[in-house]
C-alpha cells in the first residue's frame, strides 16, 4: 500500500445518503432481486401493520362492529360473500381482512420486543462472558448450555404456566403480550450471547484493545465503547433471522392457546380460531392469516440472508 | 535461451465502476540456473506477475495483452486443462508461508509421491526413494525416517525446506519463489536463501524470487526486476540496479533500506513515494501544549528499570497445583533504561520481546520480579490515582497499524480518547483543537480526524497511532515492532519520525524488532534475546563491532550483505 495524504475531497463532501448508495453493501442489495422483493414485501406488510387502525376496513375490537349474523362469511368471489368484507369473516362476524391487519401489529410487536429483549440480555452477558473470562464465562456458559437442552417453546410454555398462576386469568389478558415478550425473549437470548462472546473473544486480543487498556480505559468502558460496537455485525443479522423465530414462536404458542387472549387477535390466534373450521369447509378462516404468516416470515428471512452473506467478507 | 520469456505482460481487474491494471507492459526474461529477483513494495504487481505465469490469477483478474513462454512455448493462452499438466510439471512454486502450504492431513511423501505421479512415468516405490533423495538434497536430515511425517512435525524453516522439495520434485524448468523467507527468521531465511540458490545452479532451473526485501535481492539474485504501481521501472544485472540504480524510484527505495554497516541520520527525504514529503515542522516545546505541565518529577539515574522478571503462562490448567504445566516466556530479564536513550531489544519470533513490553505496561501481570519506573515501583501499584497517573507517562505503540485502530471510531475520537479519559484538556473545543495539531505534527493534516481508519494507508495509520500515543504527554514510550507490517520507504518516514518526535520531546523510548538493521538506526543500547532470555546488553555499536555472545554473532553473520547497495543519497550519522 502506498501513502497517499491528500485524500480525494469529493469523497468527503459527498453526503451520506450518497455515499449508501454507492456502497458495496448497496450494490449486492440491487443486484440480487429476490432480496429487493423480500424487502418490499417486508416494508409493505409491515406498514400496513403499523397503519391498521387507519387502513382496516372495520375495527375487529369494537363489539358495536361486530354482529354475530355476519359469522362465517365467504371472501369475495365465492357464493354467498358480502362485499363488506373482502377476505370474508371469522365465527363471531370479525372481518378476516382487519383481524389480519391487526393480528400483524401483535405479532410482530411480540416479534421486535422480544429481539431486542433476547438481544439486550443476551449482548451484555456475551460481552462480560469473553471480555472477563475465567469463572464469570463459566458460569454464564454453562446457564446458555442448560437452557440450550430445552427447546425454545417449552421454555416459553414453562414461563407462561408460571405467569398464569402468578396473575390470574382476568389480569393475564392484561399482561399477555409482555409475558409473551418475554417468554420467547428469555429462550433466545441464548444465541446472541454465544455469538457476542466468541467475537468478543477474538476482539479483545486486538491491539486496539490493548492500547486503550494502555491508557488506563476502565474494562467496563473498554467493553462498550470498543469492543461492543465491532461485534454488532454478527448480531444484526441474527437478530433478523431471529424476528422470523419469533413471529413464528408467538403464532404457535398462541395456536397452542396460551399465547395471547382471543380478544385482541394475533395471527396465531386466527391460525387456531380457523383450525376448528378447517374440515367444515370454511377454509379462509386459517388459511389467509397463515399465508400472511408464512410470507411474513420468508421475507424476514430472506432478508436476513442476504444480510448474512453481504456482510461475510469471506463470502465475498 | 532463456527459459521464462514474458513479453508485454498486462494483467487487469476488472472492478464494478473501473478495470484496475495490476501489471503494465511487462517484460522479462530468465537464464537457467539464473535468479531473476522481482522487488516493490506492497501494491506493486510483483505477485501478480508470478500468478499470471502460473496461471492462478486470482478472480476476476485476466491477462489482457502479452505473451508468456516457457522454452519458447506459449503457455499463456493455454487451457485450464493443459495448464494443469504444465503446473508442478514444467513451473514449481514456492509459497510464502510454509505454515499453510502444506496439507496438514498428508504425509510429506504422500505429497511428494502424488506430485510425482502426476507428472512423472515413475512406479511408486520409485517415487518414494526420490522423495527420500529429495529431502537429502534439501537439506533435511533423516531423511528416510521423516519422510513418513505430517507437516506439523517440522518447524517452520524445515516446512519451507519441504515445500522447496516439493516445487523440485517433477524437475520443473521455472521456479517461482512468491516471498519465500518473509515468514522465517532471520537465521532460518539464511539458510533457505543459500538452498535455493544452490539448488538453483545444480537443477539448472530458471528461478523467479518475488520478494519486497532488498537483503533478499543483493544476496542471491543475477537480474532485478524493479516495479512500482504495476510498471517495471528497472531491470538489469543485481549489481548493476543495487549499486548505481538510474530511475528515481530505485534510488529511494535503496535509500531507504535500513542497513547494518551504516547509521544514518535521517533517512532520505523521498519525495516519489506520492503524499510523503511533508517536511516535519519543529514546534517550540516551551510554548507548545505537548510541552505543558510536564509535570513529571526528573529521575536520578535509570527511568526504566526493569528487575529479574519472570513471566508464566498457564498451558495446562489442573486442580493441584502441583499438576499445572506452564510455559516460561521470561526467565530473570533485568536492564534498566535512561532517561532519554532509545534502548533496543532484538530477537527472533518467540523470544519475549513483546511479553516484556507488556510486563511494563501492565497488561501482564509478572510472575516475579519488579518493575521500577521514575523511582515507583509498578507491580504492586494498587492505587487506582497512582495507576493512572503512570499509564499516563507510558504509551506504547503497536505492531499492527489494522488492528490497532478501533475500526467503528472517527480518527479524532481515536487520538482524543486519551485526552479526555486523563483530562488533560478542559473543554471539548480545546481537546479536539490539540487533536487537530497532534495529526499536523505526525505529517497527516488535520482533516484526516474527520475520517475513519479504513481510509487510511498502513504508514497513514501507524502515523495515528503515534498521535494517539503522544496524546496522554508520555514521556516514555514502548515501540514494539513498529514497522515490521510497513514497506521499506513507509519504514523509514515512521523511523525518521520517531526521531524527530524523539529529539523533539525528548522522549526515553524502548524500541523492539526483530530487525537488527531498524534496531542499528534506532537505538543507542540494545539488548539481545532469545527464548525469554537476556542474553547481552551493550552499546549498539559495539555490540556490531564486538559482539560478546555467541549467538549475537550467529545472528550478525546471518544478515544478508548489503554492501553493494548504493550509498548514495545517505547522510552518515557521526558518532
Amino acid at each position: 500500500m502506498t501513502e497517499q495524504t491528500t485524500m480525494p475531497e469529493q469523497d468527503v463532501a459527498k453526503g451520506r445518503i450518497a455515499r449508501i448508495l454507492d456502497s458495496d453493501i448497496f450494490h449486492s442489495f440491487i443486484r440480487s432481486k429476490v432480496t429487493v422483493i423480500a424487502a418490499i414485501v417486508t416494508a409493505v406488510l409491515m406498514i400496513s401493520a403499523f397503519l391498521a387502525p387507519w387502513i382496516a376496513p372495520h375495527d375487529p375490537f369494537d363489539l358495536a362492529q361486530i354482529s354475530i349474523l355476519d359469522a362465517r362469511v365467504p371472501p369475495v368471489g365465492m357464493a354467498y360473500h358480502d362485499p363488506r368484507f373482502l377476505l370474508g369473516t371469522d365465527d363471531q362476524g370479525r372481518d378476516m381482512l382487519s383481524g389480519i391487519l391487526y393480528g400483524m401489529r401483535i405479532s410482530l410487536a411480540v416479534g421486535f420486543l422480544s429481539v431486542a429483549f433476547a438481544a439486550v440480555l443476551g449482548i451484555f452477558l456475551g460481552l462480560l462472558s469473553g471480555y472477563v473470562g475465567g469463572r464469570t464465562d463459566a458460569i454464564i456458559m454453562r446457564i446458555a448450555e442448560i437452557q440450550l437442552t430445552f427447546p425454545a417453546i417449552l421454555i416459553a410454555l414453562l414461563i407462561d404456566g408460571v405467569a398464569n398462576g402468578i396473575f390470574g386469568n382476568l389480569d393475564r389478558e392484561r399482561w399477555a403480550v409482555w409475558i409473551l415478550t418475554f417468554s420467547i425473549g428469555l429462550s433466545f437470548w441464548v444465541q446472541y450471547a454465544r455469538t457476542v462472546r466468541g467475537s468478543t473473544m477474538v476482539e479483545k486480543n486486538k491491539e486496539y484493545v490493548q492500547a486503550a487498556r494502555v491508557i488506563g480505559i476502565p474494562s467496563f468502558i473498554i467493553m462498550f465503547r470498543h469492543v461492543l460496537p465491532n461485534v454488532m455485525g454478527p448480531v444484526l443479522v441474527i437478530a433478523t433471522i431471529n424476528l422470523a423465530l419469533a413471529i413464528i414462536t408467538e403464532a404457535t404458542l398462541s395456536f397452542l392457546g396460551v399465547g395471547v387472549p382471543a380478544t385482541q387477535p394475533s395471527l396465531g390466534t386466527l391460525i387456531r380460531i380457523g383450525n376448528d373450521f378447517l374440515f367444515s369447509g370454511e377454509w379462509w378462516i386459517a388459511i389467509f392469516p397463515g399465508l400472511t404468516l408464512a410470507i411474513l416470515v420468508l421475507a424476514v428471512n430472506l432478508l436476513g440472508d442476504w444480510m448474512r452473506d453481504a456482510l461475510n467478507p469471506k463470502l465475498r | 535461451m532463456s527459459i521464462l520469456e514474458i513479453r508485454g505482460l498486462t494483467v487487469e481487474f476488472p472492478g464494478r465502476k473501473n478495470t484496475f491494471v495490476a501489471a503494465r507492459d511487462v517484460t522479462l526474461s530468465i537464464d537457467p540456473g539464473k535468479i531473476l529477483g522481482v522487488v516493490g513494495e506492497s501494491g506493486a504487481g510483483k505477485s501478480t506477475v508470478g500468478n499470471a505465469v502460473i496461471g492462478l490469477l486470482e478472480n476476476p483478474g485476466r491477462i489482457g495483452a502479452g505473451e508468456i513462454y516457457v522454452h519458447g512455448e506459449r503457455i499463456d493462452n493455454l487451457p485450464q486443462k493443459k495448464m494443469r499438466e504444465l503446473r508442478g510439471k514444467r513451473i514449481g512454486m514456492i509459497f510464502q508461508d510454509p505454515l499453510t502450504s502444506l496439507d496438514p492431513l498428508q504425509t510429506v511423501e504422500f505429497q511428494l509421491v502424488e506430485t510425482m505421479l502426476q507428472h512423472l512415468p515413475l512406479s511408486k516405490s520409485e517415487a518414494q526413494q526420490r522423495a527420500i533423495e529429495l529431502l537429502d538434497q534439501v537439506g533435511i536430515p533423516n531423511p528416510a525416517e521423516r519422510v513418513k511425517q505430517y507437516p506439523h512435525q517440522f518447524s517452520g524453516g524445515m516446512r519451507q525446506r519441504v515445500v522447496i522439495a516439493l516445487a523440485l520434485c517433477a524437475e520443473p524448468e521455472v521456479v517461482i519463489a512468491d516471498e519465500p523467507t518473509t515468514a522465517l527468521d532471520v537465521s532460518i531465511q539464511a539458510q533457505i536463501l543459500e538452498l535455493m540458490k544452490k539448488l538453483c545452479t545444480e537443477k539448472n532451473v530458471a528461478m523467479l524470487v518475488i520478494t519486497h526485501d532488498m537483503g533478499v535481492i543483493a544476496e542471491i539474485t543475477d537480474h532485478v526486476a524493479v516495479m512500482y504501481r504495476g510498471n517495471l521501472v528497472e531491470y538489469g544485472e543485481s549489481h548493476q540496479i543495487l549499486g548505481a540504480p538510474t530511475h528515481e524510484y530505485t534510488k529511494s527505495l535503496i535509500a531507504a533500506v535500513p542497513r547494518p554497516d551504516v547509521k544514518v541520520h535521517r533517512f532520505p527525504q523521498v519525495d516519489y513515494i506520492e503524499g510523503s514529503a511533508k517536511p516535519f515542522k519543529q514546534i517550540d516545546i516551551s510554548t507548545h501544549w505537548l510541552g505543558q505541565s510536564r509535570d513529571y518529577k526528573p529521575v536520578d539515574g535509570a527511568l526504566l528499570s526493569v528487575k529479574n522478571i519472570d513471566m508464566k503462562f498457564l498451558t495446562k490448567n489442573a486442580w493441584i497445583p502441583k499438576n499445572r504445566q506452564y510455559f516460561s516466556a521470561l526467565k530473570q530479564v533485568s536492564f534498566d533504561i535512561q532517561p532519554g536513550e532509545t534502548f533496543g531489544l532484538v530477537g527472533e519470533s518467540g523470544s519475549g520481546k513483546s511479553t516484556v513490553a507488556r510486563v511494563i505496561t501492565g497488561l501482564y501481570h509478572p510472575s516475579g520480579g519488579t518493575v521500577h519506573f521514575a523511582g515507583q515501583e509498578l507491580t504492586s501499584l494498587s492505587d487506582r490515582k497512582q495507576v493512572l497517573a503512570m499509564r499516563r507517562q507510558m504509551q506504547m505503540i503497536f505492531q499492527d497499524p489494522y488492528s490497532s485502530l478501533n475500526s467503528r471510531m472517527r480518527v479524532r475520537d481515536i487520538v482524543a480518547e486519551p485526552i479526555k479519559f486523563h483530562k488533560l484538556a478542559s473543554t471539548n473545543t480545546e481537546c479536539f483543537r490539540i487533536v487537530d495539531d497532534l495529526l499536523d505534527h505526525v505529517g497527516l493534516g488535520s482533516a484526516a480526524g474527520k475520517k475513519y481508519p479504513h481510509e487510511f494507508s498502513g504508514g497513514q495509520r501507524q502515523r495515528i497511532s503515534i498521535a494517539r500515543a503522544l496524546a496522554t504527554r508520555p514521556r516514555f514510550l514502548l515501540c514494539d515492532e513498529p514497522t515490521s507490517a510497513l514497506d521499506v520507504s513507509i519504514q523509514a518516514q515512521i523511523l525518521n519520525l520517531l526521531k524527530d518526535l524523539q529529539d523533539e520531546l525528548g522522549l526515553t523510548m524502548l524500541f523492539i524488532s526483530h530487525d537488527l538493521a531498524v534496531i542499528r538506526q534506532m537505538c543507542n543500547r540494545t539488548g539481545v534475546m532469545r527464548f525469554g532470555e537476556l542474553l547481552e546488553v551493550q552499546e549498539t555499536e559495539a555490540l556490531f563491532e564486538t559482539p560478546q555472545h555467541a549467538y549475537t554473532k550467529e545472528l550478525l553473520s546471518l544478515m544478508p550483505s548489503m554492501d553493494i547497495l548504493s550509498r548514495d543519497n545517505l547522510e552518515e550519522e557521526v558518532a
